[in-house]
């Protein structure tokens, strides 16, 4: 393939120059970086951004907002804590402990979480807009009681130590951090790839079509609610990507892990990195988990506080402060920002020449 | 989205799609009759001890035992008035003004709080109060107050936040759940405050007490049952909110107003109506009805951090259910989760030594899903 750099714009060069010194230093980041970032945030990042990629997917290429990726991120650690933990003496974690083989307990914890995540999106597929949305986060909060009151796989305090049982093809991730990190580094890569690709297939073609023109795309014959459907189950096999690599790093997963407030965070994650291009789901979840590890209930915002944080809240009084100005000023989050940038930056560039054809709405992809 | 389906399809396909239609028509009827026949008829009681089998339940059948049957029936009317009195606030909200009024659940849990200090600081007993030790006045002045205040929170949020987002219904919903994040955290951060000093803060589970009156059982003189004149009362004021909303809606210029706003709000705007103070009258009254929902509930069963997502899960099953923006529609869907999640709690089989294992919440899953199968825009929904 002939890469011819001169074709690209000012725009796009900028763009891949920032993605390439970005791929690069999280590449190196293990041998030079804190261990606190290695294992903390950046792996945080990946695997929120994976989840938050589905949810742009499905936002971005079909037109539905779904909250229902929580639930989905919450059922494949919950299948594969089931499956893969062995219960051992003292031990007061719940759940079946099957002690099946890791990698199968991974494939069968993919498999099962996007047939769910089929059923869930043949429910909604016939709703669109703000019902989707509605329907969507019915499924977390059924998905977060259901977990809470099933004793047998969860249960209030949910599953621990299932990184004690990952496949022997990655190792023991506890005493071998760093090559979590490079697996989450890798599925993110993979899923990025993925989608970009997946955009450009008919398939992808059909759903964007389907996402502008709904009734247009029906009466030249195509299934529309099938198309939802299909776009829902992939982006579960998604979600169920993301809540893997969660339990993997955390260890656990319980009720809590899927509950009100994690949709709500996994839905700001989109909103700051922006509905509509996948590079915002990394960018938003890097931004949301920084703020998470570094702003605390010790932050003290002058003049706003008494007790130390913002009007005797905690994180989330800041966080919902943030996502409500996000949402009031830039609707398309930091990557919206940008775009704005760069219109002002070619506008100043370009005052006093002569008027130039107008301007094309942006392709999305 | 009817128009989906609007292709004329040939006569083959016609036949095609007709047999593949039957298929899921005939189980969800299956599904239902299953259901209705378990309950009247097939479960049982589980033995002294040991293990059961699939017949088992809390409960026996009802032909076994009427008088549980009786009870759970009240149960899920009493429940489904609780149900109504909340979501038809956000079945106005949505209805009029297509706002998804994600923070509903948020308002229902400070209002539980703010009624909660009101109560105890009338009758200062501190933590646990005993009915006998409340009168009327003491649970309706803290609703008189709690209705308010979060009406004008309610009243804040439009005017502020979502006013000049008319019609762009997804960043309203995004700016509703970033008002509940807020509201619920600082929730968190100063309720309840009248408790003693270890669980002060930090949404602790309290509850309201119903007024002294109504603590005693009234004997039906059905099957022997005797029961809660409390929940008779939740039922009556469920009754009254929906018969006061329909004489509201039906019977008064606002509500006329309100109707011609909820079919073609531009139209009626463009007849000289000032639609944005109908607007601002609907979330009012919606507010103050997820305030009244909240009194209600807090003084049967309790209040604690969490119960937002709960109730805002109550709400939007309801009005997925019942169908968007129809008092109806409203009382529809209150009806039907109520049953289904009660009976789900009791007459789905409790077999072997998990005693505490719950799967009702997933039968609210296959409730949205057998309606939404049938109806896209819910029992008593209008097409977009």
């Amino acid at each position: 393939m002939r890469v011819d750099v001169g074709s690209w714009t000012l725009r796009t060069k900028l763009e891949r120059l920032i993605a390439a010194a970005a791929l690069v230093m999280v590449v190196v980041w293990p041998t030079f970086g804190g261990s606190y970032w290695t294992h903390q945030i950046l792996i945080e990042t990946f695997l929120f951004g994976v989840a938050a990629a589905s949810l742009i997917f499905l936002s971005a290429y079909g037109g539905m907002v779904s909250l229902g990726q929580t639930a989905l991120f919450g059922i494949a650690g919950v299948i594969i804590g089931n499956l893969a933990t062995k219960g051992g003496p003292g031990g007061t974690s719940k759940g079946l402990h099957l002690g099946w083989d890791p990698t199968v307990a991974l494939v069968l914890a993919i498999v099962l979480t996007t047939a769910i995540g089929l059923i869930f999106g043949a429910v909604a597929s016939r709703s669109a807009g703000i019902y989707f949305l509605m329907i969507t986060l019915t499924y977390s909060v059924i998905v977060n009681l259901t977990l809470g009151s099933v004793t047998k796989i969860s249960g209030f305090s949910g599953i621990g130590g299932i990184n004690r049982y990952t496949p022997g093809w990655i190792g023991d991730i506890q005493a071998h951090p760093t090559r979590l990190y490079y697996v989450a580094l890798i599925v993110a890569l993979a899923v990025y790839v993925l989608i970009r690709y997946i955009v450009r297939t008919p398939f992808g073609l059909t759903l964007q079509g389907v996402r502008d023109e709904p009734v247009r795309m029906a009466s030249l014959g195509y299934n529309v609610p099938l198309h939802r459907t299909l776009a829902f189950g992939f982006a579960a096999f998604l979600a169920s990507l993301s809540g893997i690599l969660y339990v993997w790093w955390s260890g656990q997963i319980a009720p809590g892990n899927v509950d009100l407030g994690q949709t709500v965070d996994l839905l700001v994650i989109a909103v700051i990195g922006g509905l509509v291009r996948i590079e915002g789901a990394w960018v938003g979840a890097f931004v949301f988990v920084v703020m998470q590890n570094y702003i605390t209930s010790n932050t003290h915002i002058p003049g706003l506080g008494f007790g130390g944080t913002l009007f005797g809240g905690s994180f989330n009084t800041i966080i919902g402060i943030i996502f409500l100005a996000i949402v009031l000023v830039s609707p398309d989050g930091l990557l919206g920002l940008w775009e704005r940038i760069l219109d002002t930056g070619r506008r100043l560039h370009l005052r006093g020449a002569p008027p130039s054809q107008p301007e094309l709405p942006e392709p999305v992809n | 989205m009817s128009a989906l389906s609007a292709r004329i399809p040939t006569r083959d396909e016609l036949g095609l799609y007709l047999s593949w239609r039957k298929l899921p028509v005939l189980l969800a009827a299956a599904v239902v009759v299953f259901a209705f026949a378990y309950v009247l008829f097939i479960s049982t009681l589980p033995a002294s001890f040991g293990a059961g089998n699939w017949r088992t339940t809390t409960f026996g059948s009802a032909v076994h035992d009427p008088s549980s049957f009786l009870k759970i029936t009240l149960d899920s009317l009493t429940f489904a008035a609780a149900l109504f009195i909340v979501s038809s606030g956000f079945a106005l909200i949505f209805g009029l003004m297509r706002t998804v009024n994600m923070a509903h659940g948020s308002f229902y849990l400070l209002a539980g709080y703010i009624a909660y200090e009101v109560q105890q600081g009338m009758t200062g007993q501190g933590f646990s109060l005993q009915s006998s030790e409340v009168n009327t006045w003491d649970w309706l002045v803290p609703l008189a107050v709690a209705a308010p205040c979060i009406a004008v929170i309610g009243l804040v949020t439009q005017q502020a936040f979502l006013r000049w987002n008319q019609g762009q219904e997804l960043r309203q919903a995004l700016i509703t759940i970033a008002v509940s994040v807020i509201v619920a955290d600082q929730i968190i951060g100063h309720f309840p405050r009248n408790t003693s000093e270890g669980q002060k803060f930090g949404g602790n589970a309290v509850d309201l007490t119903w007024p002294g009156w109504t603590d005693r059982f009234v004997n039906l003189h059905i099957g022997g049952v005797q029961y809660s004149l409390a929940r008779l009362v939740m039922l009556g004021i469920g009754l009254a909110v929906g018969i006061g909303l329909w004489l509201w809606l039906y019977r008064t210029r606002t509500g006329m107003v309100i109707r011609a706003g909820v079919d073609d709000q531009k139209m009626t705007s463009a007849l000289g109506i000032n639609i944005q103070k109908t607007f601002a009258i609907a979330f009012v009254v919606g507010s103050a009805l997820a305030a009244l929902g909240a009194v209600v509930w807090a003084s049967q069963s309790n209040i604690s951090s969490g119960q937002d997502g709960v109730w805002l899960l109550n709400s939007l099953v309801v009005v997925i259910v019942g169908g968007m923006g129809s008092i109806f529609g409203a009382a529809a869907g209150a009806i039907l989760f109520a049953f289904v999640s009660n009976f789900g709690a009791v007459y789905l089989p409790t077999t072997g030594s998990d005693c505490c294992t719950q799967y009702s919440s997933v039968l609210t899953f296959v409730l949205i899903a057998l309606v939404l199968a049938f109806r896209p825009r819910g029992l008593f929904g209008k097409d977009a």
